[in-house]
């Protein structure tokens, strides 16, 4: 999906977008320390991160901030960011539907379920990541059987029947906070469903961190061969791929990794549709290339996304709010521009 | 001693449902090194289903198809991608890999589980889309080429799977005049070079024009095999397409002959 071309003449190395994507995100990141209710200068950035921070009251306030609350976020936003993103394009390219994404194919809405019913029988944080990898799993797995079962090939089918899992699942959900204790269990699953990060602590980023880590880490090491799924699954095959287990595993790591940002972020939608077009347009297909450019972009967003949601207003907008607010128009404004030509 | 044989069809059935008439019915075919073969048949024959045996794609109810002496049954994906290459029908795809990229997806069956492709990989990806002359079109993505440069690009793909048994399932269905000639010329070349070669196609001309051996497939049973110009005669062809059929032949055309349907 290329809409538009480098100019000739005009060589744009890969690897210096790479370095300049990195450089970007660091910034971001200092960036995201310093702002919010409690502004910080760069210097007390420094100091404190380099544990050379001044023995006062403010020193300690510092120290607080930095390590007790932005840090731990800011890991969260880039895990969330960069998962949902990496998820995203491995769906879109098993399915071979550029507009699969965790929340389209009712991934979202089925962790979301799992990790709800494990809230309403205070499972601890394991037992809430399994239950909303199974809950994913589960509606992944049913919208995919569906739209096999319609014989269809169009893409529109399995996004269909995606939208339908994902409404089942959010009737569930509302079934689980109907039933729920309204005196404490029914306000937590509401606030975690809201999709916010304002209560990310150390333990959250460690949540969506091993699964994220461990399965971007297995999707890169397969990234070459993941391509391959996009020619479909007979001619995949006649090259030589096990296209059973190819597409197995790039499921499990995906809705694992979908999973484990709802579990810490709620349902966070648009991130794994967007980024994905974006990182294919600006940085092309080659799968390394594309993969790296996926995993940073999605963290650039979701952090810069969380920075606005968090001190544009004097409250809190939940982040799933904001990525929608940007997410629907953008989308609308790429699929005018490719003019639908390659989504029939 | 020598194997002569590339690919060997023994008595295959297939059978698509318990309930349903078989696809395939004993169907016996075998083709050398070098060697060119093509499969008519009218639509619903069973030359797709013959294609995907082939390839390992569907599992026949009875009967042995061997490449290189191998049963495919014990083979995998893999070790029968080093044995036979296919060049599709050039479809749809959904993401605009660059030629280059496509052709090398072709390197797959020799590459190992979590590696990319090597130099040497590349190297080979560029030698065979210079051979099949699609290199000017190496960053071009494969959505925006024309029906005919698709073809070529597959083609290549198939040249770098380096396997010596190449089917291609009706490579000129949607090509033009020019692009048919080109793409059937190489094919020539392809069997010169020592593979051995099967495609389909629905213009018995191209079996002429090839001077291949045919073979006729109709309601999943092969009712004749041989050279074109032994086989392919008005009467034949027009009970092979269930409709009657005129012949041409023109004393400039070197032997190529032609059939077009007879209107009422």
């Amino acid at each position: 999906m290329r809409y538009w071309r480098v100019p000739p003449g005009v060589d744009i190395d890969a690897r210096a977008l790479m370095v300049g994507l990195v450089v970007v995100l660091g910034a971001m990141i200092v960036v995201s320390l310093a702002i919010g209710r409690y502004p910080l200068s760069l210097m007390t950035i420094a100091e404190t991160l380099l544990g050379r921070h001044d023995p006062s009251q403010a020193g300690a306030t510092a120290e607080t901030i930095i390590f007790m609350v932005r840090l731990p976020r800011i890991a969260t936003a880039i895990m969330v960011g960069a998962g949902l993103s990496i998820a995203g394009s491995a769906y879109q390219t098993v399915f071979r539907n550029p507009m699969a994404s965790p929340s389209l194919l009712g991934v979202s809405a089925g962790a979301g379920f799992g990790a709800s019913l494990a809230l309403l029988f205070h499972l601890p944080t394991l037992g809430v990541e399994a239950a909303a990898f199974a809950g994913g799993l589960a509606a992944v797995g049913a919208a995919y059987l569906a739209a096999r079962s319609v014989r269809s090939n169009s893409l529109i089918t399995l996004i269909l029947c995606g939208m339908v899992m994902s409404a089942l699942f959010q009737a569930l959900i509302s079934l689980v906070k109907y039933v729920a204790d309204p005196v404490d269990t029914l306000a937590t699953i509401t606030f975690w469903l809201m999709g916010s990060l304002a209560k990310a602590n150390a333990m959250d980023a460690a949540t969506v961190a091993a699964p994220v880590l461990l399965g971007g880490a297995l999707l890169f090491a397969l990234r070459w061969r993941i391509g391959l799924l996009a020619l479909g699954e007979q001619e995949a095959a006649s090259l030589g791929a096990d296209v059973t287990r190819l597409r197995t595993i790039v499921i499990l790591c995906a809705t694992a990794m979908t999973a484990a940002t709802v579990c810490v972020a709620g349902i966070v939608g648009w991130v794994g549709l967007l980024i994905p077009h974006i990182a294919r347009m600006a940085f092309g297909m080659e799968p390394g290339r594309a993969f790296v450019a996926t995993a940073a972009l999605g963290a650039l967003f979701v952090l810069g996304v969380d920075d606005v949601a968090r001190s544009a207003s004097a409250i809190e907008i939940p982040l799933g709010v904001m990525t929608a607010v940007i997410g629907a128009p953008f989308f609308l404004f790429l699929v005018m521009r490719t003019k639908g030509e390659q989504w029939s | 001693m020598v194997v002569t044989t590339a690919l060997e069809i023994v008595d295959l059935c297939f059978r698509r449902g318990a309930k349903r008439d078989l696809t395939l019915d004993s169907v016996s075919l075998a083709l050398r090194a070098g060697e060119l073969l093509v499969l008519l048949g009218p639509n619903g024959a069973g030359k797709s289903t013959l294609v995907h045996c082939l390839l390992g794609l569907a599992t026949p109810e009875r009967g042995q198809v061997r490449a290189q002496g191998a049963e495919l049954r014990s083979l995998s994906h893999r070790d029968i991608a080093r044995r036979i290459a296919y060049v599709p029908q050039s479809g749809y795809s959904a993401f605009a890999f660059t030629v280059e990229q496509l052709v090398l997806m072709g390197r797959t069956a020799h590459i190992d589980g979590i590696g990319s492709p090597s130099l040497r990989d590349r190297e080979i990806a560029r030698r065979a889309m210079s051979d099949i002359g699609v290199d000017h079109l190496r960053a071009e993505p494969f959505t925006q080429l024309s029906g005919g440069e698709r073809q070529l690009a597959l083609i290549a793909r198939a040249v770098a799977q380096d396997a010596p048994i190449i089917i291609m399932d009706e490579p000129t269905s949607s090509l033009d005049l020019g692009n048919q000639g080109r793409v059937l010329a190489l094919m020539k070349t392809l069997a010169a070079g020592g593979k051995a070669v099967i495609m389909t196609t629905h213009l018995p001309d191209q079996a002429f024009n090839l001077d291949a051996r045919v073979a006729l497939l109709r309601g999943g049973r092969l009712i004749a095999e041989g050279r074109a110009r032994d086989v392919c005669d008005r009467e034949s062809m027009s009970r092979l397409y269930g409709a009657p059929l005129l012949r041409l032949e023109d004393a400039e055309a070197r032997g190529v002959v032609a059939f077009v349907p007879e209107l009422f």
